[in-house]
Parts: structure tokens; sequence; C-alpha cells
């Protein structure tokens, strides 16, 4: 395999299968939160087995995103240190700020995890609180870097030397509100159809029947996150697609596969990207222009602006932004169809509940395609008109032995911890941490429900 | 005070955190590997336990003295990263597998077939991170980045018995069953030998394969610690053999400390010897402001979580001390 390409693609392997469950880092314990404070309210059973039920799931997908994570903070020094030569010291401020925040995560989701029976229920929900709050900041940070990539600021090079370097400027890089804003909500959204989608799945395969009450309130309570947040996402994404209109053109042109610059410019929606055009695209004439500027006549820079050598790969970018988009619809509608329902009061019908089981797998969809818009649509740059991907690569050999070795890795932990949240969601005991001995009475034990919440 | 030195001090004291915390939870995956005799599963609760809640925090410390590192001297960072990429590479798939493994294996300890599996990857891997994080670390003293060496392999080894020493030491006082502190209070006494005898291995090699580094490491400072480490050993010993198991736990530390205070003291002010001073390899003065700052600011909320963190599961009274 290629050097550059056998470092892109663990690269982005890494970062594919770290998102997700940084995603549900960042949202589960909102949820977990919210299930438990109804506990509290209510005193109802079920939505304290809730609430200790996704705790259980959340253990283990936290464990596997802070090792991901890791292997993502290292692999950036091992497959790229000649970008973090230069981007070290410019953009390390939000990489010293994440670590603080994770400090606080992790000791938080300790307290959280193992003080179930160890603190009074408020003191123990009230650990669940910086969780989610440093959950959603450690995203904040890490995404603020990456916008610095598209839009390096905060230094000046002379003669080749960087010099003036302003870290809080490079931290507040032109892109990192929208970025950061589009990618905290695409968190919740798709924590809270995954959430959804699981309770949904198990309605339907009645796998859940003696605990149907709360597997419903799972269902609710994740559906009101998820419509909460798939509308402003739309309104999000709509901000990051003009502020690339305006600031990133080469990024633009290719996510709406525009190759010549036109007035009148459509919206192309799938087609086969070619060298000079898409062809069979369904064609919405003039779409664009008015998107962009409110206008018909208004013109959209396109590729051919772009020198050919610093053009992304823009089939890449075009499909990916399609499926985003398409994903996007799909989750609006079936937010809008159960709000619809629910607040009738009615039963949800078997259709709505196939409906957000899919939901599932499209918001992971979702949020892995908006990456690709973002990464593949930055290239050929690393960090745009600083420094080339193909520049910012390590010397070190085997990179390719590497990629295989920890694509191996990502496939052994994905399908140990499906099979184990498995366990943890349909037994209603399943997957307790149980001491391997009898005489040890200090491990967490099986459902001990407090005799007096409050 | 300069910026840069304070920078240097904070990554200084991130990494020894970590290698004296997350150090012993490797420790732990090494004891839950030998775990052995009437007790062998009552000494992997044990474990499991003490290493639950604390070993997501104890993590984050190599992540931030990774991160400092590039923050504050990218250019020695892109040059480690490069040279030292096999090794880093092997302990990163470590630290991955151990975390992982440890977390699957507590989560499916009703089937007795996974768990084992589970159990026999945490111990491994266990071994496979701290040997080669020891071992890049040799490397880095030898200039050379000879990460193959017998000299940088021992410091691999050394490092591996200083986690089982720093574990066993800090797993006595966490059971309140006399029988299970005796079986860590011998492993405990079995591991500070091994560390002194496995410590002079790096040394004697570097005297005549490293003259550089076997000549700073003699220099005066670096004595002065290296001595220190070899007396806390004992006191280590005697604290443990009298039962005297919290003076130990700080004893152990400060032993820990004492060991890097020693090869930070043959090595400074050379971050890689012959390449890099923490001067030459240092971002902008700018950066290196803003990384104190914000370090500082991160303190005033990290450090009274971690205190609460600690007394929730570590705190005085879970296990009566000295109750035999
Ligand atoms: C739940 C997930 C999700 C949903 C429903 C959407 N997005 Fe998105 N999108 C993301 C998740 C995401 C993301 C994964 O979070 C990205 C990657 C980088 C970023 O900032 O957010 C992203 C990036 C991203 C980009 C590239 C930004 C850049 O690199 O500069 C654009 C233009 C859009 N989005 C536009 C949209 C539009 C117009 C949407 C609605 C119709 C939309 N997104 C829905
Ligand atoms: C977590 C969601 C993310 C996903 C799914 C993702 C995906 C990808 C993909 C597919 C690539 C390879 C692109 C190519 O070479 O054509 C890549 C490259 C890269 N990404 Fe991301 N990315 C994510 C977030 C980030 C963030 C937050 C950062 C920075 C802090 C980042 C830094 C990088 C770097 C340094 C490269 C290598 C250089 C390059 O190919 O341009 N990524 N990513
Ligand atoms: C936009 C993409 C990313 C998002 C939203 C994100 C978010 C998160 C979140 C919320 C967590 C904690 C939750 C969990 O462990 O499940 C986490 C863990 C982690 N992430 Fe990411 N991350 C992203 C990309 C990256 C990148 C590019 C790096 C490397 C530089 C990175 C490094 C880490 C590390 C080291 C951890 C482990 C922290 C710990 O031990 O607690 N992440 N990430």
């Amino acid at each position: 395999m290629d050097h550059v390409i056998a470092a892109r693609a663990q690269m982005g392997t890494s970062l594919a299968f770290h998102i997700v469950f940084a995603c549900l880092g960042v949202g589960l314990p909102l949820l977990v939160v919210a299930a438990e404070a109804m506990w509290l309210r209510t005193h109802r059973r079920a939505y304290y087995d809730l609430a200790r039920t996704w705790s259980k799931g959340m253990a283990i997908l936290f464990a596997v995103g802070a090792v991901s994570g890791t292997v993502l903070s290292f692999e950036l020094g091992l497959l790229w240190p000649v970008f973090m030569r230069y981007a070290g010291g410019i953009i390390g401020l939000p990489f010293s700020l994440e670590g603080f925040a994770f400090f606080i995560e992790a000791i938080f989701i300790g307290l959280y995890l193992y003080g179930w029976d160890r603190l009074s229920p408020r003191a123990h929900w009230l650990t669940g609180i910086p969780v989610v709050i440093s959950g959603a900041l450690s995203a904040g940070f890490v995404t603020t870097a990456n916008a610095w990539m598209n839009m390096p600021t905060g230094f000046r090079i002379v003669n080749g030397q960087v010099t003036d370097v302003n870290p809080i400027a490079a931290m507040f890089s032109p892109p990192w509100l929208v970025e950061v804003t589009h990618t905290t909500i695409a968190a919740y959204v798709l924590t809270g159809f995954g959430a959804a989608a699981v309770c949904a799945f198990a309605l339907l395969r009645r796998s859940a029947d003696d605990r149907r009450e709360q597997v419903r309130a799972g269902l609710t309570i994740g559906m009101i996150v998820a419509t909460v947040a798939i509308p402003l996402q739309w309104i999000a994404g709509d901000v990051i697609a003009r502020f690339d209109a305006d600031h990133e053109p080469a990024k633009f042109a290719s996510l709406e596969a525009i190759f010549h610059s036109e007035r009148h410019a459509p919206v192309t929606v799938g087609g086969i990207v070619g060298s000079d055009g898409v062809r069979y695209g369904i064609v919405i004439p003039g779409a664009l222009s008015i998107l962009v500027a409110g206008n018909p006549d208004a013109e959209v820079p396109g590729l051919d602006r772009v020198a050919r050598n610093d053009r992304p790969p823009v089939a890449a970018v075009h499909y990916s932004f399609d499926t985003m988009v398409g994903s996007a619809s799909l989750l609006l509608l079936v937010a809008i169809v159960w709000l619809v329902a629910a607040l009738r009061r009615r039963e949800l019908a078997r259709w709505l509940l196939i409906g957000i089981a899919i939901c599932g797998p499209v918001s992971v969809a979702a949020v892995e395609a908006g990456w690709f818009v973002t990464e593949f649509g930055r290239q050929p740059w690393i960090a745009r008109g600083l420094l080339r991907t193909t520049d910012a690569v390590t010397i070190a050999p085997g990179l390719d032995v590497q990629f295989y070795g920890f694509s191996l890795v990502y496939v052994v932990l994905a399908a140990a911890c499906w099979w184990l949240l498995r366990r943890v969601g349909t037994k209603p005991r399943g997957g307790e941490r149980r001491s391997l001995s009898a005489h040890q009475s200090d491990t967490v034990s099986a459902t001990t429900y407090p005799s007096s919440p409050a | 005070m300069t910026a840069l030195e304070v920078d240097a001090g904070i990554t200084l004291v991130a990494l020894t955190l970590y290698v004296v915390f997350g150090g012993a939870d490797f420790g732990g995956g090494v004891w839950d590997l030998l775990a052995s005799g009437p007790r062998r599963d009552a000494q992997r609760d044990l474990i499991s336990n003490a290493i639950g809640p604390v070993w997501e925090s104890n993590h984050v410390w190599l992540i931030f003295a990774w991160v400092a590192l590039f923050t504050c001297f990218p250019l020695a960072y892109a040059d480690i990263a490069t040279y030292l990429n096999a090794p880093l590479t092997i302990a990163l798939l470590g630290i991955v597998l151990r975390g992982a493994a440890f977390v699957f294996r507590n989560y499916t300890s009703d089937n007795v077939a996974l768990a084992r599996t589970w159990t026999v990857v945490f111990g491994a891997s266990s071994l496979l991170a701290p040997f080669f994080l020891g071992d890049a670390v040799g490397a880095l003293a030898t200039g050379r980045y000879a990460w193959t060496s017998p000299f940088a392999l021992s410091v691999g080894l050394f490092d591996v018995a200083l986690c089982a020493q720093v574990a066993a030491v800090f797993l006595v006082r966490e059971s309140a069953d006399p029988a299970l502190r005796d079986d860590f209070r011998r492993r405990a006494l079995r591991a500070t030998v091994a560390v002194w005898v496995i410590g002079v291995i790096p040394v004697l090699l570097a005297r005549t394969a490293e003259p550089q580094f076997f000549a700073a490491l003699t220099g005066s400072t670096a004595r002065i610690a290296i001595a220190l480490a070899m007396l806390l050993g004992i006191v280590v010993m005697v604290l443990i053999a009298r039962h005297r198991d919290t003076l130990a736990r700080i004893a152990a530390g400060a032993e820990v400390v004492a060991v890097l205070g020693g090869w930070f003291g043959a090595q400074a002010p050379q971050l890689v010897p012959g390449r890099y001073t923490l001067a030459s390899a240092a971002a902008a003065p700018a950066m290196l402001e803003a990384f104190a700052v914000a370090a500082a600011c991160g303190a005033v909320l990290l450090i009274p979580s971690m205190l609460y963190l600690f007394a929730v599961f570590k705190g005085p009274g879970r296990v009566p001390e000295g109750e035999t």
C-alpha cells in the first residue's frame, strides 16, 4: 500500500471509529442524567432501571471511546509529525484544554458508574452533571482544532518560519463557532436517535416484554432529545454551508459538485460525478444560487476557479454531502411524525417503531458522512493553504502493517462492544458486574434498589 | 521562573503522575495475569475493584503529557514521534487492549470462557504497554533512538517491574481480608527486591554502551536522586513488612518520583540528547505562556475533583488500617 494512502486510511479509520463513541460520550450522559432525574422526581422503578441499564452501556462505550481517542492523539504525531511540528505550537491550546475536560469527565464518570451504591441518590445524580458538561466541552475543543485545519489563523509565516503565534486567535479561527455548534448538535442527534432506535427495536422484537415501561421511557427520552436537536441541526447545517460558500469555495464547489462557475447554479442530488461534470443527477435549476445568495441570478464559483492540483476528490465529497442531507431529511421526517403521534398520546404504530429503529444507523451515517465532507473537502491540504497532506506524512516505515493491525483491533472492539451491549440491554441483569469469587463483598452488586430515593 | 521552565515542570509532573498511578494500573494487570493460589479469583476481584473507578482518569495523565509535549515542545515531539514510531505504536496497542479488555472482562464475568480470554488479553497488554513505554524512554536517553538496544530494552523491563511493585504496594490496603492482604504483602516484598535487582541492569549496560548517559547519570543531581530511589525501596520493604501500609504507599510513590528525577536530572536540559534541548525544541513564547495559564486554570478544577474521587473510592475508613 502506498505510504501516504496507508497513513490517510489509518487516520480516517481511527477517526471514523472514534467519532461514534465520542458522540455517545457527549450524548449518553445527558440521557442517563435525565432518566435518573425522572426517577428522583417520580420514584418510579422503571426510570431507575433505565438509568442503570444505560449507565452500564455508558461504562462500556466510554472505555472504548477513551482508548480510541488515545490512539488518535498518538496518531497525530505518529502519522503526521511534519504537521504537528508546525501545528502543535500553534493549535496546542484547545488540545490542552481538552485534556482537562477529559480529566473532569473521567473522574466524574468513575464516581457516577461506581457510586450508585456509595453516594446518596441526589449526590449521585449531581456527579452526572460534570460528565454532561465536560463531554460537550471536550468535543467542542477538539473541533476548534479541526476548524483551524480548515482555516489556519493565529500566526504568520516569514521566510518559511512561523512567527507571531497567537494561540487564542488560532483556537478561535473563523469556522470555529459554526463547526463546534454543528458537531455538538450532531452528538445529541446521534445519541437521541440511537437510544430511541435500540428501544424501538426491543419493542418490535418483544424482547423486553417484562420491562415495557422501562423501554418505553427510554424511547421517549431519546426521541425528545432527537426531536429538539434535529431541526436545530438543519439550521446549523445551513449556516455552515453558507460559511463554506463564502470562505471555503473549493470545498463548497465539491460538495455541490459545481464544476463550472455559473449563474442560475442548480442543486444537484446524486448522479455520477465525472472529471468535468455530473451526469444523471437530479437537478433543481437555480436552487443553489437562491440558497446561497437569495437570488437565482447570483453567480456561484465552481471548481474551474481552483487549480487542478488544489481540488478535493469531488465525487467523495459530493456523495458524502448527499448522504448527510438525505439522512437529515429522513431523521427530520421521523421526528415530526413521532412528535405528532406522541402529542396525540397514541400508542406508537409498528411502522413508526420500524422508522425509529432505522434512524439509529441513519444518524450514524449522517455523522460519518458529514466528517467525510469536511475531511475530503479539505484535501489536498492537511492545513488549508499551509501544508499539503502528502508533505505532512511521517518517514517511519511499516504504515501499512499498522493500518491492518489497528483495523483488526477496531473490528474486534466493535464486535465485542456490540455483543456486550446486547447482553446489557436484553437480559434484565445481563452483563452485571459480578465478582469472580464468592467471598468478595465489595463488588458492585446486582440491582440493589435503594429503599428510599431522594 | 520562565514559562519554559513552568511548562517543562508541568509536563514532567504529568508524566510522573502517570507512571505512579497509570503504572499502578498496569501493574494491577500484571498481578492479574500472575494471580495464583487458593485466592486466585479473589485477587482478581480485588484488582478489578481497585482499578475500576480510577483507571480512566489515571490514563488521562498520559494523554495530557503527550499533548503538553506537542504544545510546548513541538520540534522534539515531531522528532520523537518519527523515530520512536515503532515502540510507541506497540505501546499504544497495549494501552488500547488493556483498557478495552479490562472493561470487557468485568462485564463478561458470568461467561467463563470469554472472561478468561479477556483476562489473558488484559494481563498481556498490561505487560506490553509499560515495557514499550519504558523502552521508548530508554531509547530517548541514548540520543540515537536505539529502541532495540539492550539498554533501552532493559529500561522497559525495569518499568514493568516498577509498575508491578507500586501496584502490589497499593493493593495491600485495598482489601479487608487479611489473607488477601498477605498475598499482596508477599508480592510487594518480592517485587521491590526485583525492582532493586533489575534496576541495576540498565545502569550496568549504560556504563559500557551509553557512556554519555552514564556520565550524566553519575553526575551530581541524578546521583542523589538514584541513591534516594534505592533507599526508598528499602523503606518500602520495611514499611510493608511492618504493616504500615499507608506510609508504604507514600514511600512507593516517592520512589517512582526519585527514579524519574534521576532520569530527568541526567538528561536536563536536553530533551533529546544531542538533538534538542528544552529551549531549542520549544514553541513560541506566546504558546508557552498560554499553556501555563491554561494549566493553572485547569488545575483549579482538576485538583479538588481528583481528591474527591480518591476520597470516595480510596479514602481512609474504607478498609480499617492495620487490621490483621
Ligand atoms: C447528525 C448528524 C448531521 C446532520 C443531520 C447534518 N449534519 Fe452536516 N455535518 C455533521 C453532521 C450532521 C458533522 C459530522 O458533525 C459535520 C462534520 C464537521 C462538522 O462541523 O460537522 C458536518 C459537516 C457539514 C458540512 C461541512 C462543514 C465544513 O467542513 O466546513 C456542511 C456544509 C454541512 N454539514 C451541512 C449540513 C446540512 C446542510 C445539513 C442538513 C440538511 C446537515 N449538515 C445535517
Ligand atoms: C471524528 C470525526 C472525524 C472523522 C470521521 C474524520 C475523518 C477523516 C478522514 C476520512 C481522513 C482521511 C482524509 C483523506 O486523507 O482524504 C481524515 C484525515 C485527517 N483528520 Fe479527520 N476526521 C474527523 C475529525 C477530525 C478532527 C477533530 C481532527 C483534528 C483535530 C482531524 C484531523 C485529521 C488529520 C490530521 C488528518 C490527516 C490529514 C489529512 O488527510 O488531511 N480529524 N479524517
Ligand atoms: C470531532 C471529533 C471528535 C469528537 C466530537 C470527540 C469527542 C470526544 C469525547 C466526547 C470523548 C469522551 C467520551 C468517550 O470517551 O466516549 C473523547 C475521548 C477522547 N478523544 Fe475524542 N473527539 C473527537 C476527535 C478526537 C481527536 C481528533 C482526538 C485526538 C487528537 C481525540 C482524542 C481523544 C482522547 C485522547 C480521548 C480519551 C479521553 C479519556 O481518556 O477520557 N478525539 N472524544
